[in-house]
């Protein structure tokens, strides 16, 4: 088990639609992912990147090929055991930010703890040091619709790391924001990443932003273009 | 996990907080209209079988014609042999009181008041269950000899007198003064509307000699002894009028012979027509308060589904997103049913109140409503978050 990656795709294909009409998103992705890394993912849109957050996240599942997580296959789990790898193991910040309207920050970075079962007080606390982290210390009871772009994002990422998740995956968590808050998110995701080992997987369009990672994949046409370290000649 | 999901389930009905009253609503209307329509309508049934058994049970009224009430004309009165043969021959009757009525002003002092003078026996008060509130009926002279003397009812003694005790006074009716020598306790509204207390009641003889002038009797009431066959009596009572009035064999009768129990189905079977009408009526009203929620519901779902996307990306498990739907529908239709009760009761003892009928709890429409709403609430809350739960996380959260 232990020898085991902590990510480990196989010839992965999505094919969306059938017939005539079918679109094969991915074309077989073979990806390798150890624990404690912070790997950016890059490419040109409709590549692919987000189908395959998606299925990274147990959110989707593969037309073929195999997911094995911690040495454990992921498709071979049963729903209530995938939302259970959801819950326990990872988090995710989506593309949009898919906050609970009308609720809270607090409240929307507290409900993985709820789901968890943690003592409200706990999950209270927990849930308050997680919004200190993105610097939303003073916004607890600001619901969404009360937010910025760049708070919500805040909010997203509280929600995702409130858990001590093993894997953030954070797709395009930078994509509406502008360099000065994408610079601070990124800080913060390098930190969650540096102090907390939590592994990172992150979507980007952005070189600056890849920058930040110590590995970066380029998706193209729904197939890894390149996989090279940073740091490594390109 | 209950009480988080609990939780969960409050805080959605707190954070859409408009599309929940809207949905309380709803059933509240729903629910207060049916239980308050059918309270009524049970209120209404009761009140008039209870005017019945005012009337006196095991009553045979006769009348000449073949309707009660005008119309009758054409059928010849019956006699005091009638009357007599009657006496005679049905042993089963307890009382026989012959009826003579007329419309005559009665005078007190400066007041007067039209009503109904009821020449009969004091066969007439155990038969039509009168009780006296004061004074006494009639003795065995003052009927033999046609005596001016009188029993009054409620409404005449409210009239004439006030509420002042009329006995010992005397009452000028048409052109002869008559002694109030006793006074009928309220009955209230008979079951047909008209005011039961409205009458004056003298012996036979007096009302035939100085009212109507004649030996004619409008109407005979027959109390049937206890125990005794109801249908026998009648049709022994038939078969002697009968002969009494030389009808054919193949003739029809010129009289009819109604019993309580007889008037008391019509008139229920009335009401309770007249409960399931108005029940139906409210029923609707539930339906469109469903229909109601259902379009609520149903303009949400988009966002629902979203949620539930959301919440199954997090790490919900699906039984856990069905529980909060569950207990959100739950909980918002039985409050919604639990208001609609307690408006009810105090709108049903309010109009029963206004209306002059009893109100009566009727548990099982209460029972019945709150179930009805409860599915309403359940069936359109539940089952579009059911669909929603079985997709995959992103598909939910795609949902447009
Ligand atoms: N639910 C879907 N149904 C059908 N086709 C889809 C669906 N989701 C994605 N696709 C298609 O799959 C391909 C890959 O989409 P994907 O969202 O993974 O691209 P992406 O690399 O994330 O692009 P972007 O950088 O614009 O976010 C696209 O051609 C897209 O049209
Ligand atoms: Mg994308």
């Amino acid at each position: 088990m232990s020898d085991a990656p902590l990510i480990r795709l196989s010839g992965i294909t999505k094919t969306y639609g059938r017939g005539q009409a079918a679109l094969q998103a991915l074309k077989g992705i073979d990806l390798v992912v150890e624990a404690g890394d912070f790997v950016a993912i890059m490419g040109p849109s409709g590549s692919g990147k987000s189908t395959a957050m998606n299925i990274l996240g147990c959110l989707d599942t593969p037309t073929r090929g195999s997911y094995e997580f911690q040495g454990v296959r992921v498709e071979q789990l049963s729903r209530n055991q995938r939302a259970l790898l959801r819950r326990h193991y990872l988090g995710f910040v989506f593309q949009g930010f898919n906050l609970l309207a009308r609720t809270t920050a607090l409240e929307n970075v507290e409900l993985p703890l709820i789901y968890r079962g943690e003592p409200s007080a706990a999950r209270h606390a927990a849930a308050r040091a997680a919004l200190a982290q993105v610097g939303l210390q003073g916004w607890e009871h600001h619901s969404p619709g009360e937010l910025s772009g760049g708070q919500q994002q805040r909010v997203a990422i509280a929600r995702a790391i409130v858990t001590r998740p093993a894997v953030l995956l954070a797709d395009e968590p930078t994509g509406n924001l502008d360099t000065r808050n994408s610079q601070e998110i990124m800080g913060l995701i390098s930190a969650f990443n540096r102090d907390n080992g939590i592994t990172v997987l992150m979507v980007t369009h952005e070189p600056d932003m890849a920058a930040y990672a110590r590995r970066v994949i380029r998706f193209v046409d729904g197939r890894v273009d390149s996989d090279r370290r940073n740091g490594e000649a390109a | 996990m209950l009480w988080n999901t609990l939780l969960l389930a409050l805080r959605a009905i707190r954070r859409n907080l408009m599309r929940s009253i809207l949905t309380i609503l709803g059933i509240v209307i729903g629910v207060a209209a049916v239980i308050t329509m059918v309270t009524l309508g049970n209120g209404a049934t009761r009140s008039v079988s209870d005017q019945i058994s005012s009337m006196g049970s095991n009553l045979l009224m006769v009348a000449p014609g073949q309707r009660f009430g005008p119309g009758s004309e054409g059928a010849p009165n019956f006699k005091s042999a009638d009357v007599e043969a009657i006496r005679d021959q049905l042993t089963a009757a307890a009382g026989v009181a012959p009826v003579v009525s007329k419309t005559a002003t009665a005078v007190y002092q400066a007041r007067n008041w039209s009503t109904v003078v009821n020449g009969s026996t004091n066969d007439y008060f155990q038969a039509g269950n009168w009780e006296l509130a004061s004074g006494r009926s009639f003795s065995e002279t003052e009927e033999r000899a046609g005596k001016a003397v009188c029993v009054i009812g409620e409404t005449v003694r409210e009239k004439l007198f006030g509420r002042q005790n009329p006995v010992g006074s005397e009452i000028r009716i048409k052109q002869f003064a008559c002694e109030v020598i006793g006074l009928l306790k309220a009955k209230g509204q008979s079951a047909m509307g008209s005011d039961q207390d409205d009458t004056v009641v003298m012996p036979l003889r007096t009302v035939q000699r100085r009212l109507t002038g004649s030996q004619d009797i409008n109407r005979v009431t027959v109390s049937v002894k206890e125990g005794a066959s109801i249908d026998a009596v009648k049709a022994q009572l038939t078969q002697l009028l009968r002969e009494r009035r030389n009808i054919g064999e193949n003739e029809e009768d010129d009289f009819r012979v109604m019993d309580t129990r007889q008037i008391a189905e019509t008139l229920t079977g009335t009401t309770r027509i007249l409960t399931m009408l108005l029940g139906a009526v409210a029923a609707v009203s539930l339906l469109v308060g469903g229909i109601g929620i259902m379009n609520i519901m149903l303009v949400s779902v988009t966002e629902r589904t979203r949620e539930i996307g959301i919440r199954l990306a997090i790490g919900a498990l699906e039984r856990e997103v069905l529980l909060q739907f569950l207990i959100e529908a739950v909980v918002l239709s039985s409050l919604g049913g639990l208001i609609g009760i307690a408006l009810a009761t105090g709108a049903s003892i309010a109009l029963a109140g206004m209306m002059g009928i009893p109100y009566l709890f009727d548990p099982g429409i209460n029972l019945l409503s709150f179930l009805f709403s409860a599915a309403i609430g359940v069936i359109f809350g539940y089952f579009p978050a059911r669909r929603a739960a079985g997709l995959n996380p992103i598909d939910a959260l795609r949902h447009e």
